[in-house]
């Protein structure tokens, strides 16, 4: 189940949840204005790479290097066209969307490890040219200072600029999710060879997904721009990608809000403990046993199967006493 | 309305599939027999372009399909059942039957219109057809093994088809399930009046509703007749229906 349809309830606190982050600005310190900005971003950058990950069960393992070049070709857009910065960050997503085509068509002929394989080693590729390239990128320095619209300069107005991109981008992804297309993509997930039966054409499917999924990737990338003024080549870096890949597994990848969750979660520890300890990947690292080992589907994924175990058993119930028959209880 | 001629396909040095040669006319039900391993799925797969052959050619309607892929053979016409339970196991019996018919309607390029409002009326009437109608919430996974069958069925369907093939449709089903699962069948040809090619270990089942029988020895055809010449067949009883052992 998948559906984050939680009824009248979830409405409500989801509703409760918009409010209150865009309440934040009033009475928070500008520190975690910018913390929850970055959250926002990272958090799309993951719900973004769930839609072929936990949905369209391709193993796309080198997401970062779509955001990445997302936001350089913001950055470099507004920093050598001249043009006004608006057009950078229209250009910067669909960079990324061109950029994912391209590495797609490439790697879609293989499947399940062997693609992830191949993406990581061509992301490298595209990771080594941002990081030598001094004339063009400004190589390992990146480009600082990159001139954003006077309306979003201020650091609230960012905050709110990202929050506005961010759920306009996650009604779209939920929209796609729940489509036709969506469901595609699902069956796809679970059966690539029935899929083809029914009359689906997988490659096409998974390709277009690439595509959306690196679009989406880029906005986030674009954002960043937003928030930080900057982009450095870590952005597209592996363990970058390493790190989203988490997030989803963390925060649940068959749950639609799940890679949001898990976004908050690392980006917070890694905010918090570090100011303790520089080994704050040992908490996540005893983290992600204990989710591994007790919580498979992710902390949403345990919070929604406790939810909805609970309505199926109703049902089940409800089913078993309509039946004449009494029926034998199957798993 | 279905001709394969002399198709062939071998795994490494194993052939699989040896010249083997099929007819299936309109409205008949045949059915494909022969001990395990004969080559009676690989020939399912063959025609419906999950493998592709090394000779031979495939006609359906006239026209040539051998070496489609599957999802063009789909929109010919040809669905299919398999033999190892084949559905969509994180989504529940209605998504899995809905999905094929949105595919048969090209609509699966369709980003923005929430599926759950497209083709309920038709994806209901396929469940109340083959009897999954009370459970169509389900989650497939948690179904149990006779009703999956049914399930692949019904999948089959959703696209529409003009030909049905299916791989062993009643293997692993209670007695019960399987005379519901029979019934089905009848009723697909006689009222839907589709043609349908199927293979199946239970001879009862066999002689009991096909038109006509082919029998697949190491990956060769035999011989293509009706029950009653096969029954009667010299090289049918050596190869295969002499042996007491027909499981």
């Amino acid at each position: 189940m998948f559906k984050n349809t939680l009824g009248g309830k979830g409405r409500i606190v989801g509703s409760a949840v918009i409010v209150l982050l865009f309440l934040f600005p009033l009475f928070l310190p500008r520190f975690y204005i910018y913390l929850i900005s970055i959250i926002l971003l990272t958090g799309l950058l993951a719900t973004s790479l769930n839609l072929p990950l936990g949905y369209g069960g391709i193993f796309q393992f080198h997401h970062a290097v779509f955001y990445g070049v997302g936001a350089y070709a913001a950055a470099l857009m507004i920093t050598k066209s001249g043009l006004s910065p608006w057009v950078g960050f229209v250009v910067g997503p669909f960079a990324a969307a061109f950029l994912s085509l391209i590495m797609g068509l490439i790697c879609i002929r293989l499947s399940k490890l062997y693609f992830g394989m191949l993406q990581i080693s061509l992301g490298s590729l595209v990771w080594i040219i941002v990081y030598r390239w001094y004339s063009f990128t400004g190589g390992d320095n990146g480009i600082h200072g990159i001139p954003v619209p006077e309306i979003i300069s201020s650091q609230n107005n960012a905050y709110y600029f990202t929050l506005l991109v961010t759920l306009l981008s996650l009604w779209a992804l939920y929209k796609i999710i729940n489509s036709p297309f969506g469901s595609a993509l699902q069956g796809i997930r679970d059966n690539p060879v029935r899929s083809g039966m029914i009359g689906i054409n997988v490659k096409l499917h998974q390709l277009m997904v690439l595509v959306i999924a690196g679009f989406f990737a880029g906005v986030a990338g674009s954002l960043f721009i937003v928030v930080d003024t900057a982009v450095f080549p870590d952005m597209l870096f592996w363990t970058l990608s390493l790190e989203v890949l988490i997030m989803c597994l963390l925060g649940g990848w068959f749950t639609f809000l799940g890679p949001m969750l898990g976004a908050a979660v690392i980006i917070s520890l890694r905010t918090f403990v570090s100011g303790f300890t520089d080994y704050w990947t040992l908490p996540l690292g005893i983290l992600m046993m204990l989710v591994i080992f007790f919580l498979p589907n992710g902390i949403l994924g345990y919070i929604q199967d406790k939810l909805y175990g609970k309505i199926a058993e109703q049902a089940e119930a409800v089913e078993q006493t309509d039946l004449a028959q009494p029926a034998v209880k199957e798993s | 309305m279905l001709e394969v001629k002399t198709l062939s396909k071998s795994f490494g040095g194993f052939v699989a599939v040896n010249r083997a040669n099929l007819s299936v006319e309109k409205g008949e039900i045949v059915a494909v027999i022969g001990p395990n391993g004969a080559g009676k799925t690989t020939l399912f797969n063959l025609i419906t372009g999950v493998l592709k052959p090394e000779n031979g050619k495939v006609f359906f309607k006239g026209e040539d399909i051998t070496g489609l892929p599957s999802h063009e053979v789909c929109k010919k016409g040809i669905s299919r059942s398999f033999q190892v339970v084949n559905v969509f196991q994180r989504l529940s019996i209605f998504e899995n039957v809905q999905i094929a018919i949105l595919s048969r309607e090209r609509r699966t390029w369709n980003l923005f219109t929430p599926s759950s409002k497209l083709a309920v009326e038709e994806t209901n009437e396929i469940l109340e057809s083959v009897g999954l109608m009370g459970k169509k919430g389900r989650t497939t996974g948690l179904i149990s093994h006779g009703d999956r069958k049914v399930l692949e069925i019904a999948m089959a369907l959703g696209g529409n088809p003009e030909l049905l093939i299916l791989d062993e449709p009643t293997a692993g089903m209670a007695p019960e399930e399987t005379s519901r699962c029979i019934e089905l069948i009848k009723d697909l040809s006689g009222k839907r009046g589709l043609t349908i090619l199927f293979c199946e270990h239970d001879m009862e089942i066999v002689f009991g509703i096909a038109n006509r029988i082919m029998v697949m020895v190491r990956g060769g055809t035999i011989i293509q007749g009706s029950c009653n010449e096969v029954r009667s067949n010299q090289a049918v009883q050596e190869a295969y229906l002499g042996g007491s052992d027909v499981c």
